[in-house]
């Protein structure tokens, strides 16, 4: 069995905030006596990713995901736990991992603001040593890729935000790093730039079987890419698995599609009916009383046609952060993973 | 040969930028012409009222004192105090921090870079000033040829001491109060205010067994012709000496201060 490309085992981060009151007496009083508070943002998560894995990694503001992003990449030192990345550690910022990874930020500048980015291009490749040959290679690539033809030349500051950051994805990425950690890297860009970086990534993913974890909080970034989702919530692992399972997991409910000649007046004997025109009718049904309602449905009316539904994954996620779940630990799914 | 490569590169985009800015280094330059010549107007009015001289300066020495001064001042200023505060805040370590250099690289090639285009207009305004408060200037062939590297090692110094003092930053959010201290230190005791011969010789003693001379007085008086062959290599000694301990120093406080980085930085 091939060595995971990354390991986490019992990860935690915990900071300590100095707090106070808004005013001016509790200005005066944080001088004598400060208070402090212990801030777990990381508490306690383990998972391994495979060499070429994409992963979609989920949870609310706050829920840790960029503070564990930012210890996998060597920014921040963790607490408690264990990690590697390629076998190494990454907070030691050894040469040669930084030469091997890269982190996607959103608003993160690889680039400089007043050159174009083919300058910007080029010190990156003075500052990762990269063969000329290989530079180019790459270059022609990320262009043909990410269609970065006329804007190479351009002043940064004269782009787009979707232009600069795709100049900024194809900067991050002239290195060929083995390990991508992307933290919302469509965010605020448009549903055709967002498609088009999507597809970019699966392109990268595949070209060179790099392992990419991805945080987005649009679910079409996440359904696109990733086969294999990590939830995570106030700290705490709430899911690993298979993006299917999760939608399996944490639905109550399906939608059931009937077609009939008209809307009867009875339906709402059969579930919660969402709605019901020109005998297109839309019910929302318990999951498990899905194969009784369906079988009645059948025998009862004359169904012309009849399809079950998942909810759309959104509403799914929503649920899933919505809900607290005591027994948040018992959702991992051991066989997903590999 | 990868390490000058990447100054290669460093220094395209550097002077690149330089250019963008061309508006805001006039202005520098404008601070770095006004401040010598204010101390310049100032000395030369109470020489005139003393009778001519203030301990052995003439007014023309004055001049000539605070234009090489100015000129000193200007191949050895460094901004990164003033900027480390806003790359923590705003994040931009983060990126340095993910490359596999180290960011004094950029910083050095930054500053460099800026003094390659700046440069010319400094020795266009001693020229100017030269023209207009007639310095008397002595030089002395082997002193001017010692000047080039003292004027080098003292950029080198004060480079690595201010870049040293702004890793303060990592530690508190309030690194202005810890600038200022540092800027009236260097006025007193580098040689910026007065001539430190002028100075009481509790306080020259002081200023030679602390850095701030070595960046800015012992390259001016050098050029100047006031320093004997011995002092020069004492000068040289004092400059190599500071540089290992700021060296030292830089390494300890960078170290520490990537751990407290990385230790609360969210």
């Amino acid at each position: 069995m091939t060595p995971p490309a990354i390991h986490t085992e019992d990860l935690t981060k915990v900071y300590t905030v100095s707090e106070r009151e808004a005013g001016m007496r509790a200005a005066v009083q944080s001088l004598v006596h400060r208070h402090t508070e212990e801030v777990r943002a990381v508490d306690g998560i383990s998972f391994d990713l495979a060499p070429g894995e994409v992963v979609g990694f989920l949870g609310p503001n706050g829920a840790g995901k960029t503070t564990t992003l930012k210890m996998l990449s060597g920014l921040l030192h963790p607490t408690a736990g264990a990690l590697s990345v390629l076998g190494h550690i990454p907070w030691k910022r050894e040469r040669d991992f930084l030469r091997r990874i890269t982190l996607v930020m959103g608003q993160r500048n690889q680039l400089v603001w007043d050159i174009p980015a083919a300058d910007s291009f080029e010190l990156n490749r003075a500052i990762y040593r990269l063969p000329a040959g290989d530079f180019k290679r790459t270059v022609d690539e990320l262009t043909e890729l990410l269609d970065l033809g006329p804007l190479l030349k351009k002043p940064v500051r004269n782009l787009s935000l979707g232009e600069r950051m795709k100049c900024e994805i194809a900067a991050a990425l002239l290195h060929r790093p083995q390990v991508v950690f992307l933290d919302e890297p469509t965010i605020g860009l448009d549903v055709t730039m967002q498609r088009r970086i999507r597809s970019f990534f699966a392109e990268y993913n595949q070209r060179l079987g790099a392992t990419v974890l991805l945080t987005s909080h649009y679910m079409n970034d996440v359904e696109a890419l990733c086969r294999r989702v990590i939830v995570i919530h106030e700290g705490r692992l709430l899911f690993d698995g298979d993006l299917a399972s999760l939608v399996q997991r944490f639905t109550s409910h399906k939608t059931v599609v009937v077609q009939l000649e008209t809307c009867p007046d009875n339906m709402e004997a059969y579930g919660e009916v969402i709605s019901c025109e020109d005998g297109l009718a839309t019910l929302r049904v318990p999951k498990g009383e899905t194969p009784r309602v369906t079988a009645r449905l059948l025998a009862d009316l004359p169904v012309i046609d009849l399809t079950v539904e998942d909810p759309p994954i959104e509403e799914v996620i929503e649920r899933v952060f919505a809900n607290s779940f005591p027994e948040a630990s018992s959702f991992r799914e051991a066989g997903s993973r590999s | 040969m990868a390490l000058a490569q990447l100054y290669q590169a460093q220094f395209r985009t550097s002077l690149a930028t330089m250019f963008q800015y061309r508006a805001s280094l006039v202005i520098w330059l404008i601070s770095q012409v006004l401040d010598p010549l204010i101390y310049l107007i100032v000395w030369s009015t109470v020489a005139i009222a003393s009778g001519g001289e203030v301990a052995g300066y003439t007014t023309g020495d004055f001049a000539a004192y605070f234009i090489v001064l100015m000129v000193v001042n200007h191949l050895t200023y460094t901004w990164i105090m003033w900027e480390y505060e806003y790359r923590i805040r705003e994040g931009t370590l983060s990126a340095a921090l993910l490359r596999p250099v180290h960011p004094i690289h950029a910083d050095i090639a930054d500053n460099l870079s800026s003094k390659a285009i700046s440069t010319p207009g400094i020795l266009l305004a001693a020229v100017l000033l030269a023209l207009l408060f007639h310095p008397t200037f002595h030089f002395v062939g082997w002193a001017v040829f010692a000047f080039l590297p003292a004027v080098a090692l003292a950029f080198l110094l004060r480079f690595l001491v201010e870049w040293a003092l702004a890793q303060a930053a990592f530690w508190t959010t309030r690194v202005s109060a810890l600038n200022q201290m540092y800027f009236v230190a260097m006025l007193f005791l580098s040689g910026q205010m007065a001539p430190l011969t002028l100075f009481p010789p509790a306080a020259q003693t002081v200023a030679a067994l602390l850095p701030f001379r070595w960046m800015i007085s012992f390259p001016v008086e050098l050029l100047l012709g006031n320093m004997t062959p011995q002092k020069t290599i004492t000068g040289f000694a004092a400059q190599a000496v500071w540089i290992v301990l700021s060296l030292v120093l830089l390494r300890i406080v960078w170290r520490a201060g990537v751990r407290v980085y990385s230790a609360v930085s969210g």
